[in-house]
């Protein structure tokens, strides 16, 4: 089946079953490897995009589902000059990572989260990122990189 | 894993300056063996006069650095920290330089990352590359301005000589310093420590922005043109045969191209039997696996359980163990006439690595020769196995190493590199083989799981007089018939506190079990640790005692504890002594920096504290801890204190390791357990193998560095074995439970 889909503001036309996940849609029909497969029944979150600004488990997405939709992948967060998301500039800065294969899903829940609450509490962030599961355990961090975007977020408003 | 010497002897390194090159860039390899000039000579310049990259160091006539990264970087961090101590070294700013993953090659010696030895392997090896290239480009300088060497100095990747006030750019240099001798490694001036500019400074992840944006970084990600996609069903029963398979069927389904049953071998670290289904995507793969039906011979490992294991343990504990590991005094005349005697069982399951990206890996036959791209910790191995198992010689198999999804272990065993191969040696195409979940958890190079049997005694001073351990473990009949325990089931004679207890006895029981079993995250250490601080706590409490005072009455005053002496006819020599001094340091620091002993704590809260040495590492960290009246478990700080030598090279990265260690031996204490029943494990994805999410983690990790004047060694590892019994300990002093059973959670911590 043809499907015509809205990616990171591009439009592409794929040819796939429809049962077939938008996971896989975009790792291997369009190349977009940076949402990543980790237990393909939506338990750990890797695989996190945007559908229509809401955080979403691409491997349980079934791309006979997205229709119009607008999809978000970690490839399209960044602004097109380059500009990083706050909350990807604050994963850099703060060395969030250590594998880092769980950082793409938990930078798209946290930037939705931001957006949603721009001041989290501990609390907020804890109920927010619940989902996203790191093996390497890198959640102090995670906790620490969103109140860095948040700041960074909320100078940027202050300046303009 | 306890020897403290490097293992390259600094008489057998030498330098090689593989080439100038045409465009006038400086190159420098270095080899651990001597005879690395042939293959420099013959490795330096790549297909139609271009050049390959394979030195550690090249500085190109603008001046880019490029540094290049032998060790398999899977979440550790190596691949910035290395670098930088050779940029350290070269001087010049991190800015400017970019850092390269290196294919694996023989040239550049060892590239196994295991055992925390990444850096002390390297890390002297490193300064002194980069010290000779340094070296090199300021006597370019010292003749082209016609002064002596020693009046020049180097920064930021220039060389000024200060008299003159003359300075060039490396770059400039570079044409020159590559016509020069190399100078000797073994005498070659080094930076003084304290004119470190890079080495302990705070440095971010060479690969993040490649991480935050999603860029194509790791095994998963590879696409090589052509490429079909593989799926690979292997028994659920471990290393059961394929007898059948509805191969027709399968190959008619929608997008696959081919299925076929590959025979395997009997090898649990090896090519496993299965069925290969290659198709236009993974999807279709996957889809297509569903429709497919196998008749396994399962063979008997389908009539071994995990409980029938502990059925029998529990029967044979009152027993003498198969095997004495150590026997030291007499511990049952102790036990008669000590003034208390306790006993306990400590249980701990089998778990699975989990590396949150799934095994994979891509390869190519072509011509002959067989390309491997792979998330691998030991790609060494990986090649061995290929070429042995399909009859192709190792000079016809490259493989190219990719960035991993998480390693803890898992890696080191490469049966997903030899399954990929045996599958493209069947197709025409290059091929990527993708385990789902299911595949990663039911064929996982498991961690052992073990029961010890303790008994211990104290004096009416309260003093350990006594201590017995009968440990059961688990592993694999080897040629012979000899069962061998699986990787960390082996208890050395020396694990503390054998040696500092004057009658001690411990016993080893193995059981054979069919099953697989692989190094994961400090083997044994992360198990034992937790048994042995969690009952030398249940006997400071038997004796009214501190537990960080009675911790340092059993270490004692000596500051080393030397090695047993390995049998005669042995291989290897004696293992490194304890260093008892470093371990005392640590201790005292982590319980200063808690206030141990000073601060009171209200019912449902408390501290513990535990201490381990590993993979040359002396760790000790003090847990605080809140458990709620209904039972629930936060903890609300760890501190750690780590002395892993004289420096911290990225401590940012050293950090990362540290509250990685904390937050993954707090989720294997809570939470982590496989079922194993009829030969095969029965978990098989997060819904059933649940792993610790956010709001669990610890409210606070402060970790701190202990720096001593020994050499510089790995963070990987031996952060993690103090944890659990950091925690459990604390657990007690909050509640007056005691964990002696993983994972936590099946304890009840209630209290009133």
């Amino acid at each position: 089946m043809k499907y015509t889909l809205n990616i990171n503001g591009k439009s592409h036309t794929v040819d796939v079953a429809p049962d077939t996940p938008l996971l896989w849609v975009l790792r291997d029909t369009i190349g977009l490897v940076g949402t990543k497969f980790g237990c393909g029944i939506g338990q750990c979150s890797a695989c996190t995009i945007h559908l229509n600004g809401e955080p979403t488990r691409a491997c349980m997405t079934r791309v006979s589902s997205v229709r119009n939709s607008k999809v978000v992948t970690i490839e399209g967060l960044a602004e097109e000059s380059g500009r990083l998301h706050p909350v990807q500039q604050a994963w850099v800065d703060l060395d969030v990572a250590q594998c880092g294969y769980c950082q793409a899903g938990q930078i798209m829940t946290a930037a939705a989260l931001l957006r949603d609450n721009p001041k989290p509490s501990d609390a907020d962030i804890d109920g927010a990122m619940a989902d996203n599961l790191c093996r390497c355990g890198t959640y102090l961090r995670i906790r620490e990189g969103i109140k860095r975007a948040a700041g960074m977020t909320a100078g940027k408003e202050a300046t303009q | 894993m306890k020897t403290a010497t490097l293992n390259n002897s600094i008489d057998r390194r030498d330098f090689i300056r593989l080439s100038a090159l045409a465009s006038g860039g400086l190159v420098l390899g270095f080899y651990i063996n001597s005879n690395g000039e042939a293959q420099a000579a013959e490795s330096a310049s790549g297909p139609g006069g271009s050049f390959a990259p394979n030195a550690f160091v090249r500085i190109a006539p603008d001046g880019k650095v490029t540094i290049v990264s032998k060790q398999p970087e899977i979440g550790q961090g190596i691949k910035t920290s290395l670098p930088m101590v050779i940029a350290e070294q070269l001087d010049v700013d991190w800015k400017d330089v970019t850092i390269e993953q290196a294919d694996v090659h023989d040239r550049y010696g060892s590239q196994s990352a295991g055992g925390s030895t990444s850096t002390p392997n390297n890390y002297e090896n490193f300064l002194r590359v980069g010290a000779a290239a340094r070296a090199m480009l300021v006597e370019a300088a010292a003749q082209t301005w016609g002064v002596p060497a020693a009046q020049c100095t180097t920064a930021s990747g220039t060389v000024t000589h200060s008299a003159s006030k003359r300075s060039l750019k490396y770059g400039a240099l570079v044409a020159k310093a590559a016509t020069l001798p190399v100078p000797d490694a073994a005498t070659v001036a080094l930076k003084d420590p304290k004119d470190y500019k890079l080495i302990g400074r705070r440095i971010t992840g060479v690969d993040n922005p490649k991480v935050v944006t999603g860029a194509s970084l790791f095994g998963i990600d590879v696409r090589v043109p052509g490429m079909v996609y593989a799926v690979y069903e292997k028994c659920p029963a471990f290393a059961g045969k394929v007898v059948s398979a509805n191969l027709d069927q399968v190959k008619a389904l929608p997008g696959v191209k081919d299925a076929f049953i590959i025979e395997g071998t009997s090898n649990l670290s090896g090519l496993k039997p299965g069925v290969a289904i290659i198709a236009d995507s993974t999807w279709s793969a996957l889809s297509a696996r569903k429709q497919l039906k196998v008749i396994w011979d399962e063979g008997k490992v389908a009539n071994t359980s995990w409980d029938k294991f502990v059925t029998e343990a529990k029967e044979l504990s009152t027993k003498p163990g198969a095997r004495v590991l150590r026997k030291d005094g007499d511990v049952d005349a102790a036990f008669k006439t000590a003034a208390k005697v306790i006993e306990a069982e400590y249980v701990y399951p089998f778990i699975s690595h989990l590396s949150l990206e799934p095994m994979n890996c891509t390869a190519h036959w072509n011509n002959g020769t067989m390309e491997v791209w792979a998330p691998s910790q030991n790609p060494a191995t990986g090649r061995a196995l290929i070429s042995t198992t399909l009859n192709i010689p190792q000079e016809k198999i490259n493989i190219h190493l990719t960035r991993s999804g998480g390693g803890f272990g898992r890696r080191l065993t490469p049966d997903f590199m030899i399954e990929v191969a045996a599958i493209a040696h069947k197709v025409n195409a290059p091929v990527k083989l993708t385990w789902n979940r299911e595949d990663d958890l039911r064929h996982d190079m498991m961690r052992p799981g073990g029961l010890h049997f303790l008994k211990g005694a104290v004096d009416a001073k309260g003093k350990v007089v006594a201590w017995k351990n009968n440990f059961f473990t688990f592993g694999n009949a080897g040629p012979g018939g000899l069962v061998s325990p699986g990787s960390g089931g082996a208890l050395s004679p020396d694990e503390f506190p054998g040696r500092w207890i004057s009658n001690y006895l411990a016993e080893q029981t193995v059981f054979d079990t069919g099953w697989p079993m692989g190094p994961w995250r400090a083997p044994g250490s992360c198990v034992f640790a937790w048994v042995i601080h969690s009952f030398i706590d249940e006997l400071a409490h038997a004796a009214g005692r501190d537990p960080l005072e009675f911790r340092l009455e059993i270490l004692g005053d000596k500051d080393e504890m030397a090695a047993t002496p390995p049998p005669a006819g042995a291989k290897g020599g004696p293992a490194a002594p304890y260093n008892v001094a470093r371990m005392r340091a640590v201790l005292k620091l982590a319980a200063e920096k808690a206030d141990w002993g000073k601060k009171k704590y209200p019912k449902g809260q408390g501290a513990g504290l535990a201490f381990h040495f590993s993979h040359r590492g002396y760790f000790a960290q003090v847990a605080e801890v809140t458990v709620s009246k209904e039972g629930q478990l936060k903890v609300d700080r760890v501190i750690s204190v780590g002395d892993v030598g004289s420096q911290i090279v990225n401590p940012s990265g050293a950090d990362n390791q540290v509250e990685g260690s904390i937050v993954d031996g707090l989720s294997v204490l809570m939470l982590q357990e496989l079922n194993i029943e009829r030969g095969r494990v029965t978990n098989v994805n997060l819904d059933e193998y649940p792993i610790l999410r956010i709001a669990d983690a610890p409210t606070k990790i402060e970790s701190h560095w202990l720096k001593t004047n020994n050499p510089v060694t790995g963070t990987g590892e031996p952060a993690i074995p103090p944890v659990a019994p950091a925690i459990c300990n604390a657990i007690f002093a909050a509640t007056g439970k005691r964990i002696r059973q993983f994972p936590a959670s099946r304890t009840d911590l209630r209290w009133s």
